[in-house]
């Protein structure tokens, strides 16, 4: 089953399936380090439409909701 | 001589390795987007100078804000490369590398915090990576200097990478996947104390109480560092001083002279605040009175700057500054713009549109006061009641709110989302924090005392000819007709154009209510920014956006004003 991360759970981890975007997104994400196949851990969800804070490679990465809902994950490990 | 740059990600340690080569100062700090603007300095290689340039961070060589921009541009001119790569993130830092190789310029690259990544269990075969890459590799500690002269030794090895062509995007993550196989053992590492607070730190829950907690703190303590030092050292200083200050002024005799260099007496003694002379206001101001707040609010800001917990701070600030047009990043230029509006307005450059960009300049300008000019507020309305500061932050803090609503309407133009690396918290050195207190503190002194001296210069001029009286009687139906100040009240505004803490200081004689100092002291901060920020904010907007911002500082003004003279006056 394949979700965006901001459907896990805080604190859950798991493997990055697909960046549904374009060129430009993938790219950014990319540049943080936030590619398929990595493992990614949601550290906090933000309430009110906030921010996503991620980890990924040990480093922590603050995300804006829209982009966090494109990043899918598959099932948490 | 050869123009060497030195790039790599945001936060990799770019200017601390900047001030460890030439011996130069700039200011580092524990998070991305510090540096946004090039430093140059000079370097002797064997018999030759040459020049170095600390380039600001950029992730790749595809700009995404300004300061990405001055990075690219730094790049296209160097001669030779040194490529500063963080040793705990060598994944991730390895696209801008290899993106420079495929340039084609000569590279050295600095493995840079080699100490953390051993902390860290990550393991890095040296050797294997510059045979990968076919450019030599160094592993270095900026903060602690280790390894920078095996790197300045090294340095004419650099070469371009001949194995490594121009590819696209995917062919250099499987490029980098192949390198990091061959180079990098990781072993797993246990959750330490750091890594708790660092999640308690940016989780809404705890996120939110920490940061007040935080914010308390720090407030508590520049006011507790800047009036200690008042009370034990600044004042019994001046004290000394009076005895001279008045033999000085008995010798000099009325007279133009002593009007210049004294000032007023005022019941036959020298009043540091209310005098106005070149040698008695001219220089207590900026010692007694701003001095020690500047020293307090940079040594705290700069513990703030070096321990990482900004970025911290953007993130739980990031849904309220959206509505504002901005992202959470923002609360870093205005964070800087309570020291001094300048760097402030300078930190804007690392937020991604010209919308955000402006609004957070426009924001700083009419409703972050600068250290300076709080100093002269906590020091005048002190007196009256901690409750009348309080009232002039929280009008501040509206307009700050209602500005950043309305502007986020009136601007059009895209806000991105916040994107951006939390660095790991680290102990801030007290070396390092003292250095860059003392630059910061004589920044102010050599752009502070001039302007101050000006001033003071500038006032008795206008008093003397008489265009305060004019300016007052022409500015009346707004000064006291709106703002239910007294007239004489322009000659502060005018004033606060050039110092905003000397504008302040003479509001005193003026015989005001608190309250009208109240309102006089915001409109201080509202009604139009100082030289200095109004030079950097023409620079960075370009004058049809400064023509806007004026204006929008014009009508917020008048209407503060008024609203404040009918709220707290009655009348």
């Amino acid at each position: 089953m394949t979700q965006p991360i901001t459907s896990l759970e805080t604190g859950k981890t798991a493997v990055i399936v697909r960046l549904d975007g374009g060129h430009l997104f993938r790219k950014k994400m990319g540049e943080m380090g936030i590619r398929e196949d990595k493992t990614i851990r949601v550290v906090a969800i933000h309430p009110f439409h906030g921010p996503v804070v991620v980890e990924i490679d040990g480093r922590e990465i603050t995300l804006g909701r829209h982009m966090a809902e494109h990043i899918i994950v598959g099932d948490t490990a | 001589m050869k123009k060497i740059v030195l790039m790599g990600n945001p936060n990799v340690g770019k200017s601390v390795f900047f001030s460890r080569l030439t011996g130069a100062n700039v200011i580092a700090s524990n998070y991305p987007g510090t540096t946004v603007d090039f430093s140059k300095g000079r370097i002797c290689l064997g018999n030759e100078g040459h020049e170095i340039i600390d380039a600001p961070g950029t992730y790749s060589l595809e700009p995404s804000n300004k300061a990405e921009e001055v990075a690219l541009d730094m790049f296209n001119r160097a001669d030779l490369v040194i490529n500063v790569v963080d040793a705990t993130n060598l994944e991730r830092n390895l696209y801008l590398t290899l993106q420079i190789l495929e340039k084609k310029k000569p590279v050295i690259l600095a493995l840079n915090m080699w100490d953390e990544a051993g902390h860290t269990g990550i393991l890095i075969d040296i050797k294997k990576l510059e045979r990968v890459l076919g450019i030599p590799v160094v592993p270095t500690v900026a903060l602690s200097g280790e390894g920078i002269s095996a790197l300045v030794h090294r340095i004419d090895e650099a070469r371009p990478a001949e194995s490594i062509g121009p590819m696209g995007e995917d062919d250099r993550w499987i490029k980098i996947g192949e390198v990091i196989r061959d180079v990098q053992q990781v072993t797993h590492r246990h959750h330490t104390l750091r890594d708790w607070l660092s999640e308690a730190s940016i989780r809404p829950l705890t996120g939110f109480p920490i940061a007040l907690a935080v914010l308390f703190a720090a407030l508590w303590l520049v006011s507790f560092i800047g009036e200690s030092l008042i009370t034990h050292i600044f004042d019994p200083l001046f004290d000394l001083y009076t005895p001279f200050a008045m033999d000085l002024s008995a010798w000099l005799g009325p007279g133009f002279l002593q009007a210049l260099l004294i000032g007023n007496l005022i019941d036959g003694q020298i009043d540091y605040v209310q005098s106005m002379g070149l040698l008695t206001t001219g220089i207590y101001v900026p010692f007694a009175m701003v001095l020690p707040y500047i020293v307090a609010f940079y040594l705290v800001l700069a513990v703030f700057e070096d321990s990482g917990y900004l970025p911290r701070l953007a993130t739980l600030t990031d849904t309220l500054f959206h509505r504002f047009g901005m992202h959470g990043f923002g609360i870093i230029p205005v964070f800087l713009g309570l020291g001094c509006n300048v760097p402030g307005v300078l930190a804007t450059r690392s937020l991604e549109t010209k919308k955000q960009r402006f609004i957070a300049a426009t924001l700083i300008a009419i409703s972050v006061p600068c250290m300076a000019k709080n100093a002269m507020v906590f020091g005048i309305l002190g007196p009256y009641g901690i409750g009348y500061i309080v009232l002039v932050f929280a009008t501040l803090i509206i307009v700050f709110i209602t500005s950043g609503l309305i502007l986020n309407r009136l601007i059009k133009g895209d806000s991105p989302e916040i994107c951006l690396e939390i660095p790991p918290y680290r102990q801030p050195d007290t070396k390092t924090v003292v250095k860059k207190t003392w630059m910061r503190i004589r920044w102010f002194l050599e752009e502070a005392i001039p302007f101050l001296f000006l001033g003071v210069l500038l006032i008795n001029i206008l008093y003397t000819a008489g265009v305060v009286d004019w300016l007052g009687t022409i500015f009346a139906p707004v000064i006291q007709g709106l703002f239910g100040l007294p007239k004489e009240a322009t000659s502060a505004l005018l004033i606060g154009f050039l110092r905003k803490d000397l504008a302040v200081g003479m509001l005193l004689p003026l015989g005001m209510s608190p309250m009208q100092l109240v309102i006089a002291t915001t409109l201080l901060t509202v009604y139009f920014p100082c030289v200095g920020t109004f030079a950097v904010m023409f620079k960075e907007l370009g004058i049809r956006d400064m023509i806007k911002a004026t204006a929008f500082m014009g009508g917020t003004a008048l209407v503060v004003g008024t609203v404040m003279r009918i709220v707290l006056l009655g009348i």
